[in-house]
């Protein structure tokens, strides 16, 4: 199927008739998805968002039930999202986030209805890498630049207009829906010559990190990594499969709702106890666990790397600290090759 | 650039060989163009790890608190004020300090070059005289290296260090008073215009606290924003609340902001902390004559009085 680039616009328009449309906005020099109510809104001259869409699906702020109390009782009402949504221009490397993501909102222990009735209201319209940036090593973590996981479709920029590829039956549905037109077999091959050109120039070598950290918690090297670490929050905000939260109650007199925040476990305030102890009493600990719950955590429990390689967190560090080089060091030398 | 860089070297090597010092903080070549990234070196074949040039934005000041030992710290003219204020305020010791200044003439401005090539991903830089390349896939643009420097560093008037051990490399001419046209344009504002202008720059914060964080000067154990007893701001991010965020750090920062625009550098989002931080500075500087970090041994202009500050807070005309 093919969309013309001019014709994308009104697409849009069409869209978001139906659905809340999510696309790549300009904002100064850099790209945020932002809710869109019209197609003249989007800029596809992006190479990925400074923030992933993860926001759309696990809002950074988001009411889960607001109640009030009167002289008649206590009424409570939850704030279940069942709008229609459709992230358009997601990167491949997001939308694989997001599977990730599915792990810890739908498993056997707790299934959150916030997240899922969000997600499954969500179509994901992929926009595939024609042009990794220098910081993407999608490919080192079970990812690609035209990969398709996740996807409904999958839309590949070949200069005039993009071709259309249906992933899954939910895809499928929305390009008749919209009555995309076929592509001919010259706009195939050059969607095919994108797709073998796009190369991700940053390797970084996994084999063994995991056996590593099974067994290196107590290693000093550990000493190391957080020296020069100012323990913000620039790394796990910006991270598409960092999903810890906080929940508080934001009351005024009868008033009051229920509020899940992002967290971060760079924060010294992420494990404070009631009591004032503190379990991870320095940025030594705090760093660890970022890396162990990406990089070993998740893989114990998801059999999966809770990192796409989007490279997000490289380039928003205030100081420079590269996950690369942390996850090089880990494993001995040599762990990662630019190519 | 090249020859300071291998002059801070030997200096970083010969005080840890003479062991007059245990640590040195300085500045290694980043993963990133434009990137420098924050050292730390403890023995004295490490110290050719140290480098030198217009991409070392970080106020090193940051990390010389609660540290043992002697520590040397590789610094520029903002990163001295920094430290000077910090030492008036009794939390790093000159004693165990050994400070190598770097006169500077300011630091590249990463959003800047991101505007230059219009967010297009940055791979390469190179040098051409006073201008610099920046180039990725399918572009190469020149930019004047002013054009490039944080807005911090154009009106900054003590690129030479104020204080100093040794000073490496050639002193920078003086700089003219600052006008303080930026924060002039924003008092003239209406109070309507003015409350859109912070709730625009403000509804972009993520509340990652990189910009308090950065600081030299926010040290506090608990942060006003952690305490939840009371709850001074909603944890939850809400324009209003991030810009009480702001003016609660900013007013905190009263008479002790050195205007190093650490804050304004560390924020991932690019907004403009400096509009609030030049404020109060500016309020300091007119009111009580005062520049933080200029004169070691001065009180924080809000830690003394004179017979002769105004007080025109006390008076109802």
């Amino acid at each position: 199927m093919i969309i013309a680039k001019n014709a994308l616009p009104g697409l849009l328009d069409k869209l978001a008739a139906e659905y809340e449309v999510y696309a790549p906005v300009k904002q100064g020099a850099y790209s945020l998805y932002k809710q869109i109510c019209n197609g003249a809104e989007a800029d596809f001259g992006y190479v990925n968002s400074k923030i992933p869409p993860k926001g759309i699906l696990f809002p950074q702020s988001e009411k889960l039930y607001s109640y009030s109390v009167t002289g008649e009782g206590t009424s409570l009402e939850e704030c279940v999202d069942t709008r229609k949504k459709v992230i358009f221009g997601i990167r491949p490397c997001d939308a694989k986030s997001l599977l990730l993501m599915d792990n810890v909102f739908n498993n056997d222990k707790f299934q959150d209805p916030y997240y899922l009735t969000r997600r499954s209201n969500t179509i994901l319209v992929g926009m595939a890498c024609n042009d990794p940036a220098g910081t993407c090593f999608c490919t080192s973590m079970d990812g690609g630049p035209f990969d398709q996981s996740g996807l409904d479709l999958l839309l590949t920029d070949i200069g005039e207009a993009y071709v259309v590829e249906a992933v899954s039956q939910k895809g499928k549905d929305l390009a008749a829906a919209l009555a995309l037109g076929a592509a001919d077999d010259s706009q195939k091959a050059a969607a095919a010559e994108a797709r073998e050109s796009a190369e991700v120039a940053c390797a970084v070598n996994t084999v063994g990190l995991k056996a590593r950290l099974d067994v290196n918690f107590y290693d000093p090297i550990w000493e190391k990594f957080h020296e020069k670490c100012l323990g913000c929050a620039a790394c796990t905000y910006s991270c598409p499969t960092c999903h810890c939260f906080d929940i508080v109650d934001e009351a005024k007199d009868c008033n009051g709702c229920r509020v899940r925040n992002w967290d971060s476990c760079m924060f010294p305030l992420f494990t404070l106890h009631g009591s004032g102890h503190n379990p991870r009493t320095s940025g030594k600990e705090r760093m660890r666990q970022r890396i162990m719950h990406k990089f070993k955590y998740f893989v114990d429990n998801f059999n999966a790397t809770a990192c796409v390689g989007c490279g997000r967190c490289i380039k928003n560090c205030p100081v420079n600290l590269d996950v690369r080089e942390v996850l090089a060091d880990i494993r001995g030398s040599e762990a990662r090759s630019d190519k | 650039m090249q020859k300071l860089a291998s002059a801070i070297q030997d200096m970083a090597k010969k005080l840890l060989e003479e062991k007059k010092v245990d640590l040195v903080v300085g500045f290694a070549g980043g993963s990133l163009p434009l990137r420098s990234t924050p050292c730390f070196i403890r023995k004295p074949e490490d110290a050719e790890k140290l480098t030198w040039d217009y991409s070392c934005e970080n106020n090193l000041a940051n990390y010389l608190r609660k540290r043992e030992g002697k520590v040397a710290v590789v610094a520029k003219g903002c990163d001295v004020r920094s430290i000077v204020a910090l030492i008036n305020e009794n939390q790093v010791s000159r004693d165990n300090l050994y400070i190598i200044g770097i006169p500077c003439s300011g630091m590249v401005d990463r959003v800047k070059a991101d505007e230059a090539v219009e967010g297009k991903d940055l791979l390469a830089v190179e040098e051409n005289g006073g201008s610099l390349i920046l180039k990725g896939k399918g572009f190469s643009k020149e930019v004047k290296l002013d054009e490039l420097l944080h807005d911090t560093c154009k009106v900054c008037r003590y690129g030479n260090p104020v204080v100093y051990d040794t000073i490496i490399g050639d002193t920078v001419p003086d700089k003219a008073e600052d006008s303080f046209a930026d924060v002039a344009a924003f008092e003239s504002l209406s109070p309507a215009e003015r409350r859109a202008a912070l709730a625009a720059e403000f509804s972009k914060c993520i509340r990652c606290y990189a910009c308090r964080n950065a600081c030299p000067m926010c040290y506090c154990t608990e942060c006003f924003v952690d305490c939840s007893s009371p709850e001074w701001i909603k944890k939850s991010t809400d324009t209003a609340d991030n810009i009480m965020f702001q003016a609660g750090r900013v007013f905190h920062s009263a008479g002790r902001c050195a205007d190093c625009g650490a804050c304004d550098r560390a924020c991932p989002m690019g907004i403009n902390l400096r509009g609030m931080t030049r404020k109060m500075v500016k309020e300091v500087k007119d009111l009580f004559g005062y520049e933080t970090g200029v004169g070691m041994g001065e009180k924080p202009a809000l830690a003394t009085f004179t017979a002769g500050d105004p007080e025109p807070f006390l008076v109802k005309e």
